[in-house]
C-alpha cells in the first residue's frame, strides 16, 4: 500500500515537472516578449524607449538563454516561490492563493450538481417502462454537451438576473452568486456523467444477476440501488478525473459571463498577457488538481468494488 | 473528449426543438428590452443638468470592462486603470476639458522660461496627502526624481513627458522649478496628466510593483479603500478636501461616499446589470447594447478621446504603398461617414484629420478626406493601375493588395475594417485583415511586416503627433530622416507662442495627410452607461472619467 502510494507519488512528480517544462517551452516559442505587452499597455501606444524596455527585460532575466531561464524558474519553483506578475507585480503564489478557493467552491457545488442530474437522468432512463421517456432522456446528454456553456450562461442571466432579479448577475458576494454559475458549469458536466452512468446502466440491466434478482422478486428501485448502480458507478467514478478537468477549463468561461473572480479568469487575462510566470503556476497548479483528484480516483476503486485489488491495476 | 456523443439514436430533432425555444425566449427578452427607446444621451461631457441642487452620499457601483493593470496614477497606461487611479491623485495643473486650457490645481500659478527649458510652479499651501503629510516643493522634486529614475522603466508614458529631464530644484517651501536640456511645450500639458499626478513623499521610495497593487497615496478627492488584482476597487472620499480645480464643476468634497468597481468583462452583462439596477453605471457600451440601457431609462455618456485617431499607418517601405499616388487615392476611397454611420453609432465621429477634433492644435481637414471613389480611380489610372478581370487593379503583373495588422481591443475595429475592405475593393484596391493580438503586434510591429498598421493614441496634446510620426520614435512609418516633416515637429517643442506651436502642428497634419503617411478613419469615443438616478458623472480632458462631481438623486 504505501509502496503504492509512493509510486504514484513519485508519478505525480513527474507529471508536474512535465506540465511546468513543456508550458514553459510553449510561452517562450511565442514571438513575443511579456515586457513589450505591459509596455504597450502602460504607455496606451506610445513610445518607450529601447534603452529602458532592454533594463526592464533584463531585470526580469529575460536576456539571458532559455536553459539558463528554465533552470532558474525550475530552481525557485522547487521552493515554492512561482515568481511575480510582469503586468501587476504581484506574486503568483498570491494571485492563486485569492482566486482558487472562489473557483474551488465554483467547481464544487457544479460538481456536486452535475452528479445528481446526471445520476438522476441516468437512474430514471433505466427506470421507466416508457419507451419513449427513455429515448427522450437519453437523449438529453448530447444536448447538454452540445450547447456552448456561453449561451447557457447569458440565457440564465437574462432569465434570473435581469428579468427576475433572483440572483446577481456578478461577482463574488455570497451564496446567491454561486448559483446561476455554478448550473451552467453543471449543465454539460451531467451530460457527460447522465451518458457515462446510462449506458453502463443499461449494461448492467441485461446481465443474468439482475435477471435473478428480479426473478426473486426483487423491486425495480431495490434492484437498480443495489445492483445496476453499484455495478455502474465505476465507469463514472474513472472520468471524474475527466470532469475535474472540465471544471476547470469550464471555469474560464463561466467566470468571464459571470464576471467573477477565479482561477478561470486568471488564465484568460495571464495568457493575454503573456505573463509567463503566472501562467506557468497556474499550468502547475491545475496539473497538481488533476493529478490528486486521479489518485484519490485510484484509491477509490476497491471501495466500491471489492473485486478490483491494487495489484491487479498497477500491473495494467 | 471522445466519451461524450455516443448515443445510439441522433437527438437532432430535440435539439432544434430546444434551441428554437430557447432562442425565442432570448429574442424576446431582447425585444422587452429594446421595445421603449428612453431619452438618448447627449454628446456633452456631462449628464442632463440635474432635476434639483446634488445631494451628498451614497455609493456608486461601477462595472469596468476590463481589470485594471493597477491603481498608481504614474504607472497606469489603460483606461479602465485611469478611471480608478486618476480619482487617488492630484496633478500640479488641471485642463479644461471644454478649452483644452491649462488651470491651476496643486500649483496655482507657473512661470515658463521663455526658451521653454524651466518650468516654476507656485504650489498651493494646504494641500495634505490623505496620510497626513502636506505637499511641498520637496514632494513635487521626489517625485519628479524618482519618475526619471526607479520608475523609468516602468512608468512609460510619464518618462516620454519627462525626456531631457534635468533636475527639480525647489526654490522655497512652495516653489519648484523643473529643467530640462531641451525646449519642451508639451511639459506644461503633461503636468496636468495622470501620469505626472503627484504622491506623497512616502510613496515615492516604495517599489514599483507594490505602489501598483495599492499602496500608493495621493491627494486627490477619493482615497483607495481595497483593490484586488483581477476582483474589483473601491474608492472612499477623502473627508475635508478642499483643493478641487477649476475644471471641476464644484468645491469642497466629493458628493459620493463611495464608487466600487466591479470587473464585467462581457458586454450584455454589464448593460443587463445598469438596467436592473444592479449597477448605477457601466464603462464600454457596445452599440447593440445602448437601447437596453435606454429602456430602464438610463443614458448615454459619450466624448471623443482626444490624441491621434484610429489610422492605418502607412509602412512606406513596402510596395504598393511605397508609392505616395496609391497612399493618395486610399485617402479619398473610403467613406468614413458610411462607417460612422453603418458600424457604430451616431456617438462617434468621422476623422477629420490624423488628430481627433478635441486635440489642443487639430487642424480640420476634411476637405482632404472626403469621399472621392472618381478622384480615387483616376490617381490610380493615372499611376498605371488598370483594372484586371478580379475587379483587383494591378500595374507590371503586381496586385493592387495591402495588409491591415490590428488588434480587436477596441470591440468595433474588426466590423469597421470589413467595411472598409468593402470600400476599397470598390476601387479596385484589396485589403487584406490581419488581426493580432497585442503580443504578436509587438513582434510585427518590430521586423516591419505590415503594410499598414491599426491604432489610436489618447492624449489631449498636438505634440503626440510627434511621437507618432517622428522618424525617430518607433517610426511605423519606417520612413528615412527627412528634412520636412521631422524638424517641423521637432519645431513645435521650442515655439512658446500658441497660435504659432498650432501652426506648426497643422503643417504636420497637412504633410501627414497629403504624403499619405496616416489613413485617417475615425475618432474613438468613450461610452458609458449611466442610470437614471446618476447626476453629474463627466469627462476629464482626456476622456477618462471623474467622478468628484458625480451624485446620486435620492
Amino acid at each position: 500500500m504505501t509502496g503504492y502510494i509512493a509510486r504514484r507519488l513519485l508519478q505525480a512528480a513527474g507529471v508536474l515537472w512535465a506540465a511546468f517544462t513543456v508550458s514553459f517551452l510553449i510561452l517562450f516559442l511565442l514571438p513575443s516578449d511579456p515586457v513589450s505587452i505591459m509596455l504597450d499597455a502602460a504607455s496606451g501606444n506610445g513610445y518607450v524607449d529601447p534603452a529602458k524596455a532592454a533594463e526592464l527585460r533584463a531585470s526580469y532575466g529575460f536576456d539571458q538563454g532559455p536553459l539558463e531561464q528554465y533552470l532558474r524558474m525550475l530552481g525557485r519553483a522547487l521552493t515554492g516561490d512561482l515568481g511575480t506578475s510582469i503586468s501587476s507585480g504581484a506574486k503568483v503564489t498570491t494571485l492563486i492563493a485569492q482566486s482558487f478557493p472562489e473557483t474551488l467552491k465554483l467547481a464544487a457545488l457544479a460538481l456536486a450538481l452535475s452528479l445528481v442530474l446526471g445520476a438522476g437522468i441516468a437512474t430514471a432512463s433505466v427506470w421507466t417502462r416508457s419507451g419513449r421517456l427513455r429515448q427522450l432522456l437519453l437523449s438529453l446528454p448530447p444536448v447538454g454537451v452540445a450547447v456552448p456553456t456561453f449561451w447557457i450562461g447569458l440565457i440564465l442571466l437574462q432569465l434570473f438576473s435581469f428579468r427576475f432579479f433572483l440572483f446577481p448577475a456578478v461577482g463574488n458576494e455570497g451564496f446567491a452568486s454561486l448559483v446561476l454559475p455554478a448550473v451552467t458549469l453543471a449543465i454539460p458536466l451531467s451530460a457527460v456523467v447522465a451518458q457515462v452512468l446510462a449506458e453502463s446502466m443499461q449494461t448492467a440491466w441485461r446481465t443474468q444477476y439482475v435477471e435473478t434478482a428480479l426473478a426473486k422478486g426483487a423491486s425495480r428501485g431495490r434492484v437498480i440501488t443495489r445492483h445496476v448502480g453499484r455495478n455502474a458507478a465505476i465507469p463514472a467514478l474513472t472520468i471524474l478525473g475527466v470532469l475535474v478537468g472540465n471544471l476547470l477549463a469550464g471555469s474560464v468561461v463561466v467566470e468571464t459571463v459571470f464576471s467573477r473572480a477565479g482561477f478561470g479568469r486568471l488564465i484568460q487575462t495571464s495568457v493575454q498577457a503573456q505573463d509567463i510566470p503566472v501562467v506557468q503556476g497556474l499550468v502547475v497548479v491545475a496539473a497538481l488538481v488533476f493529478v490528486l483528484v486521479n489518485l484519490a480516483v485510484d484509491l477509490a476503486y476497491p471501495v466500491l468494488d471489492p473485486r478490483i485489488t491494487r495489484t491487479a491495476r498497477t500491473t495494467t | 473528449m471522445s466519451l461524450l456523443p455516443r448515443s445510439s439514436r441522433p437527438p437532432r430533432r430535440r435539439l432544434t426543438l430546444l434551441t428554437v425555444t430557447a432562442l425565442a425566449g432570448a429574442l424576446t427578452l431582447s425585444a422587452c428590452a429594446g421595445g421603449s427607446s428612453a431619452s438618448s444621451g447627449t454628446a456633452g461631457a456631462t449628464t442632463a443638468a440635474p432635476t434639483s441642487a446634488p445631494t451628498p452620499g451614497g455609493d456608486l457601483r461601477f462595472a469596468l470592462g476590463a481589470s485594471p493593470q493597477g491603481v498608481d496614477p504614474q504607472q497606469v497606461g489603460s483606461n479602465v486603470s485611469i478611471y480608478i487611479a486618476r480619482q487617488l491623485a492630484d496633478s500640479l495643473t488641471d485642463q479644461d476639458p471644454k478649452t483644452g486650457e491649462i488651470v491651476p490645481w496643486l500649483a496655482s500659478s507657473w512661470e515658463v522660461s521663455p526658451d521653454l527649458t524651466q518650468f516654476t510652479f507656485h504650489l498651493r499651501d494646504d494641500v495634505t496627502f490623505s496620510d497626513g503629510t502636506a505637499l511641498t516643493a520637496e514632494t513635487v522634486k521626489k517625485n519628479f526624481d524618482s519618475l526619471t529614475t526607479d520608475l523609468a522603466g516602468v512608468a512609460t508614458l510619464a518618462g516620454s513627458y519627462l525626456a531631457g529631464y534635468t533636475g527639480t530644484t525647489v526654490v522655497d517651501e512652495h516653489t519648484v522649478t523643473v529643467a530640462f536640456a531641451e525646449p519642451n511645450a508639451q511639459f506644461l500639458q503633461a503636468t496636468s496628466t495622470v501620469s505626472l499626478a503627484i504622491v506623497s513623499d512616502a510613496t515615492t521610495t516604495v517599489p514599483a510593483p507594490e505602489r501598483l497593487q495599492g499602496k500608493v497615496i495621493g491627494s486627490g478627492p477619493f482615497t483607495l479603500g481595497s483593490y484586488t488584482q483581477d476582483q474589483g476597487a473601491a474608492i472612499v472620499k477623502r473627508a475635508g478636501y478642499n483643493w478641487a480645480s477649476d475644471a471641476f464643476d464644484h468645491q469642497g468634497e466629493a458628493y459620493l461616499d463611495s464608487v466600487t468597481f466591479s470587473i464585467v468583462p462581457e458586454s450584455g452583462v454589464r448593460a443587463g446589470g445598469l438596467a436592473s439596477d444592479q449597477f448605477d453605471a457601466v464603462g464600454d457600451v457596445l452599440p447593440q447594447d445602448v437601447p437596453l440601457v435606454e429602456s430602464g431609462g438610463g443614458a448615454i455618456l459619450n466624448r471623443s478621446n482626444p490624441g491621434i485617431t484610429f489610422i492605418l499607418h502607412v509602412n512606406t517601405s513596402k510596395a504598393p504603398l511605397d508609392d505616395a499616388a496609391v497612399r493618395q487615392a486610399v485617402q479619398v476611397a473610403i467613406n468614413r461617414q458610411e462607417l460612422v454611420d453603418t458600424v457604430l453609432s451616431d456617438k462617434f465621429l468621422p476623422a477629420t484629420s490624423v488628430l481627433a477634433a478635441n486635440t489642443p492644435g487639430y487642424k480640420d481637414l476634411s476637405d482632404k478626406l472626403a469621399f472621392e471613389p472618381d478622384k480615387a480611380a483616376k490617381i490610380l489610372d493615372e499611376d498605371g493601375w488598370v483594372l484586371a478581370a478580379d475587379g483587383i487593379r494591378e500595374k507590371d503583373g503586381q496586385k493592387l493588395t495591402f495588409d491591415v495588422v490590428y488588434a480587436p481591443l477596441f470591440t468595433g475595429s474588426q466590423a469597421v475594417l470589413e467595411l472598409t475592405q468593402q470600400q476599397l475593393r470598390a476601387v479596385g484596391i484589396d485589403l487584406e485583415l490581419r488581426q493580432q493580438t497585442p503580443a504578436e503586434q509587438s513582434t510585427t510591429q518590430k521586423n516591419g511586416d505590415y503594410d499598414t498598421y491599426y491604432y489610436n493614441s489618447t492624449r489631449a496634446e498636438g505634440d503626440i503627433l510627434r511621437t507618432g510620426f517622428s522618424s525617430k520614435f518607433n517610426n511605423l512609418n519606417r520612413r528615412a530622416a527627412d528634412t520636412v516633416l521631422d524638424p517641423l515637429l521637432e519645431s513645435e517643442l521650442s515655439e512658446p507662442d500658441a497660435a504659432k506651436r498650432a501652426d506648426l502642428l497643422g503643417q504636420a497634419q497637412d504633410i501627414i495627410v497629403d504624403e499619405g503617411y496616416a489613413i485617417p478613419i475615425f475618432e474613438l469615443a468613450q461610452s458609458i452607461g449611466v442610470g437614471k438616478d446618476v447626476q453629474g458623472l463627466g469627462f476629464e480632458a482626456s476622456s477618462r472619467l471623474k467622478f468628484y462631481d458625480a451624485w446620486i438623486q435620492q
